[in-house]
């Protein structure tokens, strides 16, 4: 196949990853303000698609830690970053529909390293490069968040106990909505930069770049505005879902996990660290329960959300092996990863929409969390 | 196998100050604000309650976007 004609492919299909990405992630940073009355929900949507954008801009540490190392671009090909993508978008839809608790950053990352390591061999991936980037931070990164939610919502509720009420509800309504914007900035720091990373190794491995190379203007804001149009257009789910009141997380709550969350992951892009920001998002949410109070977390259900995290990685990436291998087969390899990629997809949108929108299609993870307050309560 | 551990207890280290700190600022501003609510009620002077207000509430502003500057300056 021509080979431009496939990095075509790749970089609009990683696009489309994008979108999906935004559209998902809506409800990480808007969900508790949308519950809590703080911001209506066509003002939030509208709000956090703005500060994807924004954030998307800020910064592209996270971009060069995937586009520059992770595995070897000498050795792979776009038809290898295809197969990798495709591995990754088919396992977050078909998690996604199930309503499997996953972080679609990891997905990609386990595509990728999965496409890398059947097609090009396992040297070809930099595994050290993926336990200091990307493994480390995923553990670590959503139990700092915790401890820092945990200590901030304990401090937050012992600090305001004797504000008056009056105030302390119109102030933490603002609060929130400020801390949603820094999530929303710092989804846009971290989960944009993905896309962007992927496009940039996709264009060193056609020798369009330079090994090593900063993504161009175009990839910036390419991913920039997918990002944001997905947030966007994933608002309207979110809305339909939330009249219902999912989220039972109070005002002062969603303010200290939001600031603890959002502060963990820009500290983290500013690094480097590729991490999933749905991961660093729960453990916000969970610390906060603890810090309310001591019994604010039912561990059965942290259990499982962490043992479905630790799943995606190497699920993504077998799915991923299994696409890159066909994909780097030749054009027709590329054609029926392409066609079985498509096929799914439909599949599950036409299944999406024959059933109503179900609570773990939109806030899957979040929503099981704040479950667990609603018993604290 | 190396992991960058000053890199990720920085990041630690940096969440856990900007996070408490924005915390103190924010409830320090709430405070201020109901005991200007509380003088507005005895008819007393608001002065001082509502100059606490907004420097704390200024202070957060400028935390944040401290925080946003560093990032972009790379």
């Amino acid at each position: 196949m021509d080979a431009s004609l496939l990095v075509i492919i790749v970089v609009v299909t990683a696009l489309v990853f994008d979108f999906t990405n935004g559209f998902h992630d809506t409800a990480n940073s808007m969900a508790t303000s949308i519950a809590t009355g703080a911001l209506r929900p066509r003002t939030a949507v509208a709000f956090s698609a703005v500060l994807n954008l924004v954030g998307a801009l800020l910064s592209v540490e996270v971009a060069k830690t995937i586009s520059g190392g992770l595995v070897d671009d000498a050795r792979i090909t776009p038809a290898i970053v295809f197969g990798g993508l495709i591995g990754a978008i088919m396992w977050n839809l078909v998690t996604w529909y199930v309503g499997l608790p996953s972080s679609s950053s990891h997905a990609l990352f386990g595509g990728l390293i999965g496409a890398t390591w059947i097609a090009a061999g396992a040297d070809a991936v930099h595994f050290a490069k993926v336990v200091d980037k990307i493994v480390a931070p995923a553990i670590a990164a959503p139990l700092v968040a915790g401890i820092v939610a945990m200590l901030a919502t304990y401090l937050t509720y012992r600090l305001t106990k004797r504000a008056r009420k009056s105030v302390t509800d119109k102030g933490f309504k603002a609060g929130q909505i400020a801390s949603a914007a820094l999530m929303s900035l710092a989804h846009g720091t971290n989960d944009a930069q993905k896309t962007m990373g992927i496009i940039t190794l996709t264009l060193i491995t056609a020798g369009t770049l330079a090994p090593g190379a900063e993504p161009p203007l175009w990839v910036i804001l390419s991913a920039a505005i997918a990002i944001a149009l997905g947030t966007y257009l994933g608002g309207w789910r979110i809305t339909k879902t939330l009249g219902t009141g999912l989220t039972t997380i109070e005002a002062p709550q969603g303010f200290a996990a939001q600031t603890s969350a959002a502060t963990v992951i820009m500290a983290s892009s500013h690094l480097g660290f590729a991490l999933s920001t749905t991961h660093v998002a729960s453990g916000g949410i969970m610390g906060s329960g603890l810090g309310r109070q001591r019994d604010g977390v039912r561990w059965g259900v942290a259990g499982r959300m962490a043992a479905a995290w630790g799943l995606t990685l190497p699920a993504a990436g077998l799915v991923g092996a299994l696409a890159g291998w066909i994909a780097s087969l030749g054009t027709w390899g590329v054609v029926v990863v392409a066609v079985v990629g498509m096929g799914v997809s439909l599949a599950i949108w036409l299944l999406s929409r024959r059933e109503p929108v179900r609570p773990e299609h939109v806030v899957d993870e979040i929503a099981a969390q704040a479950e667990t307050h609603k018993v604290a309560l | 196998m190396k992991i960058d551990w000053l890199a990720l207890g920085a990041v630690f280290a940096v969440s856990l100050a900007v996070v408490l700190g924005l915390v103190l600022l924010f409830s320090g501003g709430l405070r201020a604000l109901s005991a200007r609510e509380a003088a507005q009620e005895r008819q007393a002077s608001t002065a001082l309650p509502t100059a606490a207000a907004a420097a704390c509430l200024l202070a957060c502003v400028t935390v944040v976007l401290f925080g946003i500057y560093l990032i972009v300056a790379g």
